[in-house]
């Protein structure tokens, strides 16, 4: 949104920030004051946002105080300060996004050699969607960085702190509660497992408290008193009535990848059902669909399970949830990035999809050339790095418990990798074809949204088949399809 | 061998850096132009729009055409491919004028380009013998060559950041000089002829090739001790070589001599009216000749030795080009630079004359006639270090004393063309991409050859080292000091001066290690 008046985009939403907080007091950051007027960019991230954009505002203090001057730095960018900015996104995401990715590929038991694991984590720092949204369409890749080093430290089974980075991912985004509902069955099912009684107890208990002690920690400036903590939690999540139905009447452009806009192109849901149980709909859905996942999960509690859980569940919140942002889709790209070597192909096709489903996004931020290069540099990548397209049998897509059990059923199984591959290059080039009709062809008259429109509706119909196929392998998958990969 | 063993890997190695480099190339196309950009269009527009006659005396922009013939027929050729992206482009009088297809469709045809440049590149990794072959192809001396060539961080900012066609032109020269490693001498001659006749200034690596085509092609045999046969002389291949020669350069000059403008393209070739330096100083002798000047200067007028009034107002460093005298050390004359080029040059020549040692004494030659004429010459440009560079990456990778010349001398000379890129956005692109470069560079070589004693010396090590706290004194610290405005131009000054100490450094030393190199084999004949 660069240089687009009155509001100038995320770029604009962050600087803003970091003149609130460092100008006002704490008691006033997510009120509606005078001084700092909520309906411009007002503050609606949890607080390790706001101490975040505070560090960045002392620095820029630092170097020039214009920028976050209060009220007059409105809107402001010069050259100077867009690299500012763009520096203290590369400096979190060196910081923290990066050193996860690399550990977390070093310590996968499957990249034993040191290229394997260097070349991993090449191809999933190159993941286009999350370069072009952050260092493009600006923002900061801080949450998903503490929820990666969450997994990471569940992985050495360090529970506690693996607990400790997710709740600062929390604290950072509400977003991340996309991700909560697997860590907490998965440390809830490890906990049983230990024994109700006993050490699984000693667990759990130990988990609460670490839990709870981070977000006093976090929130503590705000715990003087309940006004406070309400204001934040009304920021956070806006279930006022008033803005409640705001969001449901002015008729949300169907531009996401998500169930109901995709329906709504078909079927004016809206005209069908009341807003409140427009509200309980999506609810249930989502939650009837992330259901099987985490029953799996804390009944077997699996780090592969686990890993496959965060996908299935996140991509289930993004599908059937209201009021998703199209950046939401690298909440379940990040977690496919930490399986991408054990399901290489499906992984580079859903990461593919997930790129292409914010190409309005990235058009609208004038990304089209970064967009254009990156994606198939990304392709190439993962294509000669992984193999790709040698590896599309049903075993290596994690799918021979579930053929097995269907062997009686189904006989198209044996070219399987064919159609697999087949319905692949389809796909791509789908995708390729609509991204240079977007960028170079104009929509017709009758259709202003066309392309748009049709992006999501495709990302859409990829990421239910994405779902169905995730789920099947967390519920198909058993302790003895691990001990038959060792075997071969 | 090294060939055999590449075919056997399979190619996929060298077009997945090929490819990469490519894409970063595209990722590039936004940033920061200079004015080279329009250069380049004015020369569009005039060769698309005028006849051939009125070429080199057009004038309306002040970016003239200084270019051999050879050239101007390029630009002509891409002027054709230009209309369809942005005719408005093509009409001479818009004068700095841009749109988004105008720099797409320039950076793309550099781009493009490129491509004879990955040919040249791969050619060139043929010629290279690694002395043990690795097992992991990271480790092969022929994958060091191409990423060290394919990704150089000199030519990805010159070319393709502020603006210039020096890939395909590298490309050739990198071309012609594999040729002649491959013994196929008239293709050679050839290559080197062409690219004479596209961008002058590889004038400055004439001597190697002349002397090197004269005394292993025209002189067919040695004696046993190595020391030329005369009566070997073959007059068929000086006829061919003559030929050759004499058949580009009419090809290129024939249509102006027959035109009698050849003073003329003479005239807009050589401009000799421009000064010493440049607005910024390229790291050369004459550099560290300005700033000792400069110094006795102003000792001079602490201690009251030098009369203020009597000392000329233009500072060197003021951005423009003009005629300026030195103060305390005698003034320097073009024809005093041609003559300690030539100077310098010599040494190096005679040896390729009297003991060749086949390809690898020609490329030794290559460079420091490079070197040299970048130390010496007159009104050089800072990008002239890449002429260097790129040649002497092909004997980084076969000899250890070699790769440890070449990291000094990539380091300092890419380190002076930061200055090329001013703007706060590049500042991160540039430094990034030093910092993998020089990394690669640094830990590639020194893997390749770790059987050996250390490539660098501790004083050459600090000497590197110390270009980090230059680097943030001048691009941080600096222009958030109150000097900035009464000494704009003190980290150019520091740049070029401590850089040329590195590439004279650099120089020197090669110079002995190859005229020392020839005296032990002198020894070792005896």
């Amino acid at each position: 949104g660069a240089g687009k008046p009155p509001l100038y985009g995320d770029y604009e939403a962050q600087r803003h920030w970091q003149e609130v907080t460092y100008n006002l007091p704490i008691r006033q950051w997510y009120f509606n004051t005078s001084d700092n007027n909520l309906l411009y960019w007002g503050l609606d991230y949890p607080p390790l946002t706001a101490y975040h954009s505070f560090l960045c505002a002392y620095i820029a203090k630092l170097i020039n105080p214009d920028w976050i001057a209060l009220h007059t730095s409105r809107g402001y960018e010069s050259q100077p300060h867009k690299l500012f900015m763009r520096t203290t996104v590369f400096v979190a995401d060196l910081l923290i996004y990066v050193p996860a990715v690399i550990l977390y590929c070093f310590s996968l038991k499957e990249t034993s050699t040191k290229k394997k694991a260097s070349i991993c984590a090449l191809c999933i720092l190159l993941y286009p969607g999350l370069i072009l949204i952050d260092h493009g369409h600006f923002q900061y890749p801080l949450s998903l960085g503490f929820a990666l080093w969450g997994v990471l430290y569940l992985s050495y089974d360090w529970d506690l702190l693996g607990s400790v980075a997710f709740c600062l991912a929390l604290n950072y985004k509400q977003m991340e509660l996309y991700h909560s509902l697997p860590f907490f069955c998965y440390l809830l099912g490890k906990c049983f497992k230990k024994g109700v009684k006993g050490k699984g107890l000693v667990l759990l208990t130990k988990i609460a408290g670490t839990v709870v002690v981070s977000f006093a920690v976090c929130w503590l400036p705000f715990c003087t008193d309940m006004e406070q903590i309400m204001q934040v939690l009304r920021r956070l999540f806006p279930i006022d009535r008033g803005l409640f139905e705001a969001c449901m009447f002015s008729s949300p452009p169907p531009r996401l990848a998500n169930i109901w806009c995709s329906l709504s192109v078909l079927v004016k849901i809206k005209n069908m059902v009341s807003p409140q149980t427009q509200l309980k709909l999506s609810f249930a859905v989502t939650f009837l669909s992330v259901l099987p996942t985490c029953i799996k999960l804390t009944v077997q509690p699996s780090l592969r399970g686990f890993k496959f859980a965060l996908v299935s569940c996140a991509l289930s919140f993004f599908l059937f949830s209201f009021q998703v942002h199209e950046k939401s889709i690298l909440l379940v790209s990040v977690p496919v990035c930490l399986i991408i070597n054990e399901i290489p192909f499906m992984a580079t096709w859903f990461l593919l999809v997930s790129t292409f489903s914010m190409l309005p996004l990235l058009l609208r931020d004038g990304l089209l050339l970064a967009y254009a290069v990156t994606t198939p540099a990304f392709l190439s990548v993962c294509v000669a790095a992984f193999s790709i397209f040698e590896k599309t049998s049903a075993e290596d897509l994690q799918l021979k418990p579930f053929s097995l059990s269907l062997k009686g059923y189904v006989s198209w199984f044996k070219s399987f990798p064919k159609i697999v591959r087949s319905l692949f290059l389809l796909s791509v080039t789908l995708m390729g074809v609509l991204s240079l009709m977007s960028a170079a062809v104009h929509p017709p008259q009758r259709f202003p949204d066309l392309f748009p429109v049709s992006v999501s509706v495709i990302s859409c119909l990829h990421f239910v088949f994405f779902l169905v196929y995730f789920n099947v392998v967390v519920l198909w998958d058993s302790k003895n399809s691990r001990s038959q990969k060792k075997i071969s | 061998s090294a060939g055999s063993a590449m075919a056997a890997g399979g190619r996929s190695w060298f077009r997945a850096l090929a490819l990469g480099v490519s894409f970063l190339k595209c990722l590039l196309i936004p940033a920061y132009y200079s004015t080279d950009f329009e250069v380049h269009r004015n020369w569009l527009a005039i060769t698309h729009n005028l006849p051939l006659s009125q070429w080199y005396y057009e004038a309306t922009s002040e970016w003239t055409l200084d270019y051999p013939p050879f050239f101007a027929w390029f630009e002509y050729a891409l002027s054709h491919v230009a209309k369809y992206f942005d005719p408005k482009m093509l009409v001479i009088e818009n004068l700095n004028y841009t749109s988004r297809a105008a720099v797409l469709f320039q950076r793309f045809s550099v781009i493009f380009t490129d491509i004879l440049f990955i040919y040249a590149v791969r050619e060139c990794c043929r010629c290279v013998n690694g002395k043990r072959s690795a097992k992991d192809i990271l480790e092969k001396p022929t994958f060091i060559l191409a990423v060290l060539l394919l990704w150089n961080f000199g030519l990805l900012i010159v070319d393709h950041i502020h603006f210039q066609y020096n890939g395909f032109l590298f490309g050739l020269m990198l071309l012609s000089a594999a040729r002649l490693c491959q013994k196929r001498y008239l293709e050679g001659a050839l290559l080197f002829a062409v690219l004479l006749h596209f961008k002058h200034i590889y004038i400055y690596v004439a001597p190697a090739y002349g002397v090197y085509l004269l005394r292993s092609y025209c002189f067919t045999a040695n004696h046993a001790d190595g020391s030329l046969k005369w009566r070997s002389f073959s007059l068929l291949h000086v006829t061919l070589l003559g030929l050759i020669v004499c058949l580009v350069s009419a090809l290129s000059l024939g249509p102006f001599i027959v035109l009698g403008q050849l003073h003329q393209v003479i005239s807009r070739l050589f401009p000799f009216k421009r000064g010493l330096c440049h607005a910024y100083w390229a790291p050369n002798f004459w550099a560290l000749y300005n700033a000792m000047d400069k110094a006795l200067t102003i000792l001079g007028l602490k201690c009251n030795f030098l009369d203020p009034t009597k000392i000329p107002k233009a500072s060197m460093t003021g951005g423009l080009v003009q005629e300026f005298q030195h103060t305390v050390l005698p003034s320097v004359t073009p024809l005093a630079t041609l003559i300690c080029t030539l100077i310098s040059i010599l040494p190096s020549v005679f040896c390729l004359w009297f003991k060749p040692q086949g390809p690898r004494g020609f490329l030794q030659c290559l460079v420091l006639c490079a070197l040299s004429s970048f130390m010496f010459g007159w009104h050089v440009h800072e990008k002239a270090i890449l002429l260097a560079i790129l040649p002497l990456s092909l004997l980084s990778v076969q000899r250890a004393k070699d790769a440890g010349i070449y990291l000094i001398l990539t380091t300092t000379g890419h380190f002076s063309l930061f200055p090329l890129l001013f703007t706060p956005p590049e500042l991160p692109i540039k430094i990034l991409l030093m910092l993998l470069f020089t990394v690669y560079s640094f830990s590639s070589l020194k893997s390749l050859f770790r059987r050996e004693r250390p490539l660098l010396n501790w004083l050459e090590t600090i000497y590197l080292a110390q270009l980090v706290p230059l680097e943030i004194f001048c691009e941080i610290i600096f222009p958030l000091t109150p000097w900035k405005w009464h000494f704009p131009f003190v980290p150019l000054l520091l740049t070029s001066v401590y850089c040329a100490l590195g590439v004279a450094y650099a120089w020197l030393k090669l110079y002995v290690s190859v005229l020392t190199e020839r005296i032990s084999l002198k020894q070792k004949a005896e």
